[in-house]
C-alpha cells in the first residue's frame, strides 16, 4: 500500500522536475543562475553518493576530476581548436582515462588509505595543472568570447542554454544512475552497501562493482567540470581544483540528505542551498555549523535526513528495490 | 658541493619535523585503526595556542610547550571518549566523515578566532642561532633541536609500547580487539589513552612548529598529507621507519624547491606516488 505522504513526496518530486525544465521562461536570471549552481552540486553529489555512498569507495578527492575535466575541455576547445561537439566527448574520455589510472593505483588501499590517497593525488594533478605550460599558469586563463558566444549572443540567452546543458546533465545522471541501480551491478552495489562481506560471501564480484562505479563516475564528473568552466567563463588551478567547492560542500550535501539512497542528493542539496541563503553572511560560522550539523548526523542518524523520512514512510519515493512480495518493482 | 651538503643536512633536521606530524598519525592507524582527518588541523590549532600563551600570555617559549603537553593530551583523550567512540561501532566510513567534519570546524573556528593572516611565534633569538658541525657546514640549533625531540619522541614511543604493561594492552587491542575484550581488557579507555598520546604528538608539533614555519588557520591540510604520506612509505613497521619516511618527503621537497620554488611541493607528492606504486606496503612493513 502506498501511503498519502509517498504520493506527496512523487507529486513534489514531479513538480520539481517540471518547474526546474520551464525555469528558463519562468524565472529571472538571478534565480537561473542559482539554479545552474543547484544542479551542477546535484550532479556531483549523486556521483559522489554513487562512489561513496554504493560502492563503499571513500574518495576525498573527487575535486581532481571536475578540474581535469575543465582543464581538458579547455586544451581540446581553445588550444586544439577542436569543435564544442568534439572537445566536449574528448574531455570525458580524458577524465576516463585518470580515472582508470588513478583507480588502478589506490584500489589496493583499505578504506582510510584510500580517502586521503585521492586527495594526495588531486593536489598533485592541481599543482601539476598550475605548471602546464599553455593553461595560463596559477592564475588561469580565461574562455574567449567567441567561443562562448556559441552559447547565445546574450547573456540571458547564454545563462539559458548552459541551464539546459546542466539541467540535461543532471537528469542523465540521475536516469544513468537510477539504471545502474535496476541493474545485476545495482543489485550488488546495494548488497555492498548494506554490508560488504555478506555481499562477498553472495557471491557479488565486489572488486568489479567498485571499479564499475568509480571509473563510471569519473567521465560524468569531468562532464559536469566541462560545465562549470562554462558557467565561470574561465579555468584556474584554485577554482577548477577546488576541494571546498566540489568535495567538501558535496560531501555534507551526501551526508545530510542521506548517504546511499536515490533521494539523499536532492534532499541535502535542497538543504545545502536553503542553509546557504541563510548562512552565507556569517562567514566561517556557516562552515562551522555545515560541519557539526554532518557530525551530528553520522552519529545518530547515519542513513541521513532521508534515512529519517524513510523509516516513517517505509518505502523509497523513487522506486528501486525489487518487492518480495509481488515480485516485480514496487 | 657544500652548498648541496648543506641542503641535505638541512632536509634531513626537516624530515625530524615530519616525523613528529606522522608519529601521531601512524600510532592511530596502527592501534585506534581510523585516520583522522583533522590532525594536520589540531596540529595547527596547537600551534596557535602556542601563538596565544607567548604572545597574549607572555609565557617563555619553553614553559608554553610544557604546557601545551597536557593539553594535547587532554584534547586527544576527549575526541576519543566524546567523539570517535561514539562512532566505533559503525563502519571506517562513518568516522572518516566524522574527522572531516572536525576539520572543516577546526579550520573555520581557527579562521574566525585569529583572522587568515600568516603567523610564526618567536621564540628570543634561537630561531636564527646556529652551530658550526665540521668544515663550513653549519646547522640551526632550532632544527637540530627538533630532529632531537623526535628521537626521543621514537624512543619514547617504543618504550611505552613494547616495555610497559600498558603498552602490551595497547597493543593487544590493536592486534585482536574481540579477544583482548575478552580477557577484559576496557577498549574505550585504552583506545582513548592511545589518542592522549597521539594528542601529546601533535601538540609537540604544532608547538615546535609555530616557532619554525608559517602557519595560518588552512596549514592543516598540507600537514595531513604530509603525515599521510610519511606513514604510508613507512608502512606499519617501526617508528624508526616514520623518521626515514619524513627525511625522504623532507628530501623530495628539498631537491624539487632547488629545481623550481613551486615545484617544492610537487616533488615531495611525486616522489610518494612512485614510491607507493612499487612499494604499496611500505618501506618498513611489520612482518
Amino acid at each position: 500500500m502506498t501511503s498519502g505522504f509517498v504520493i506527496f513526496g512523487r507529486l513534489a518530486l514531479a513538480a520539481g522536475l517540471i518547474c526546474l525544465c520551464i525555469a528558463p521562461f519562468a524565472f529571472t536570471p538571478a534565480v537561473l543562475v542559482l539554479l545552474t549552481q543547484a544542479l551542477s552540486m546535484l550532479s556531483l553529489a549523486m556521483l559522489w553518493n554513487l562512489v561513496a555512498g554504493y560502492g563503499n569507495v571513500m574518495v576525498i578527492g573527487q575535486h581532481a576530476f571536475v578540474g581535469i575535466g575543465a582543464y581538458a575541455f579547455y586544451g581540446f576547445a581553445m588550444l586544439a581548436g577542436l569543435h564544442m561537439a568534439v572537445a566536449l566527448p574528448a574531455a570525458m574520455a580524458v577524465t576516463l582515462a585518470f580515472g582508470s589510472m588513478v583507480y588502478a593505483m589506490l584500489y589496493r588501499l583499505r578504506t582510510a588509505y584510500l580517502a586521503v590517497g585521492s586527495w594526495v593525488v588531486a593536489e598533485t594533478l592541481m599543482l601539476v595543472a598550475s605548471r602546464l605550460p599553455g593553461f595560463g599558469g596559477g592564475s588561469g586563463a580565461s574562455l574567449p568570447a567567441n567561443l562562448l558566444r556559441t552559447f547565445g549572443a546574450r547573456v540571458p540567452e547564454r545563462l539559458s542554454t548552459i541551464y539546459i546543458m546542466v539541467l540535461a546533465v543532471a537528469v542523465l545522471t540521475f536516469v544513468l544512475i537510477w539504471a545502474l541501480m535496476r541493474s545485476r551491478i545495482g543489485l550488488g552495489l546495494a548488497a555492498l552497501r548494506d554490508n560488504e562481506e555478506g555481499a562477498a560471501v553472495a557471491g557479488v564480484n565486489t572488486r568489479l562493482v567498485r571499479a564499475a562505479c568509480f571509473i563510471l563516475a569519473a567521465p560524468m564528473v569531468g562532464l559536469v567540470g566541462v560545465l562549470v568552466t562554462l558557467q565561470e567563463g574561465r579555468i584556474s588551478p584554485v577554482a577548477s581544483f577546488s576541494m571546498l567547492d566540489w568535495t567538501i560542500y558535496v560531501l555534507f550535501i551526501v551526508v545530510i540528505g542521506g548517504l546511499g539512497s536515490l533521494e539523499g542528493p536532492i534532499i541535502g542539496t535542497l538543504v545545502f542551498f536553503l542553509l546557504r541563503e541563510l548562512l552565507q553572511d556569517y562567514g566561517t560560522l556557516y562552515l562551522i555549523t555545515l560541519g557539526a550539523i554532518s557530525i551530528l548526523i553520522v552519529l545518530f542518524a547515519p542513513t541521513g535526513l532521508w534515512g529519517l523520512a524513510r523509516r516513517k514512510l517505509g518505502r523509497d519515493l523513487i522506486p528501486l528495490t525489487h518487492d518480495p512480495k509481488t515480485g516485480g518493482a514496487s | 658541493m657544500t652548498g648541496l651538503l648543506d641542503q641535505i643536512i638541512q632536509a634531513v633536521l626537516l624530515g625530524g619535523l615530519y616525523a613528529i606530524f606522522a608519529l601521531g598519525l601512524a600510532i592511530s592507524v596502527g592501534v585506534l585503526k581510523f585516520i583522522n582527518v583533522a590532525h594536520g588541523d589540531l596540529i595547527v590549532a596547537m600551534s596557535f595556542l602556542m601563538l596565544t600563551l607567548t604572545n597574549s600570555l607572555g609565557l617563555p617559549v619553553p614553559v608554553a610547550l610544557i604546557v601545551l603537553i597536557p593539553v594535547g593530551a587532554g584534547v586527544g583523550w576527549l575526541l576519543q571518549f566524546g567523539l570517535f567512540q561514539r562512532a566505533a561501532s559503525q563502519n571506517e566510513l562513518q568516522i572518516i566523515l566524522i574527522t572531516f567534519g572536525l576539520s572543516v570546524i577546526i579550520q573555520n573556528g581557527l579562521l574566525g578566532l585569529y583572522g587568515a593572516d600568516t603567523r610564526k611565534v618567536t621564540a628570543g633569538g634561537i630561531e636564527m642561532a646556529s652551530i658550526n658541525l665540521f668544515g663550513n657546514i653549519n646547522a640551526g640549533v632550532l632544527p637540530l633541536i627538533i630532529f632531537v625531540t623526535a628521537c626521543l619522541l621514537i624512543v619514547g614511543l617504543e618504550q611505552i609500547l613494547y616495555r610497559t604493561g600498558l603498552g602490551i594492552q595497547i597493543r593487544a587491542i590493536a592486534d585482536a580487539p574481540a579477544a583482548a575484550k575478552l580477557v577484559g581488557l576496557r577498549l574505550a579507555g585504552l583506545m582513548a589513552v592511545a589518542m592522549a598520546m597521539v594528542g601529546i604528538t601533535e601538540a609537540v608539533s604544532g608547538g615546535l612548529m609555530s616557532i619554525w614555519t608559517n602557519f595560518d588557520p588552512s596549514s592543516g591540510s598540507s600537514r595531513l598529507l604530509i603525515a599521510f604520506e610519511v606513514v604510508v612509505l613507512a608502512g606499519l613497521g617501526s617508528f624508526w621507519g616514520v623518521l626515514v619516511g619524513g627525511i625522504i618527503i623532507a628530501l623530495a621537497q628539498t631537491f624539487g624547491g632547488m629545481i623550481d620554488s613551486a615545484f617544492q611541493m610537487l616533488a615531495g607528492h611525486i616522489v610518494f606516488l612512485v614510491l607507493f606504486l612499487f612499494r604499496p606496503q611500505g618501506l618498513f612493513p611489520k612482518t
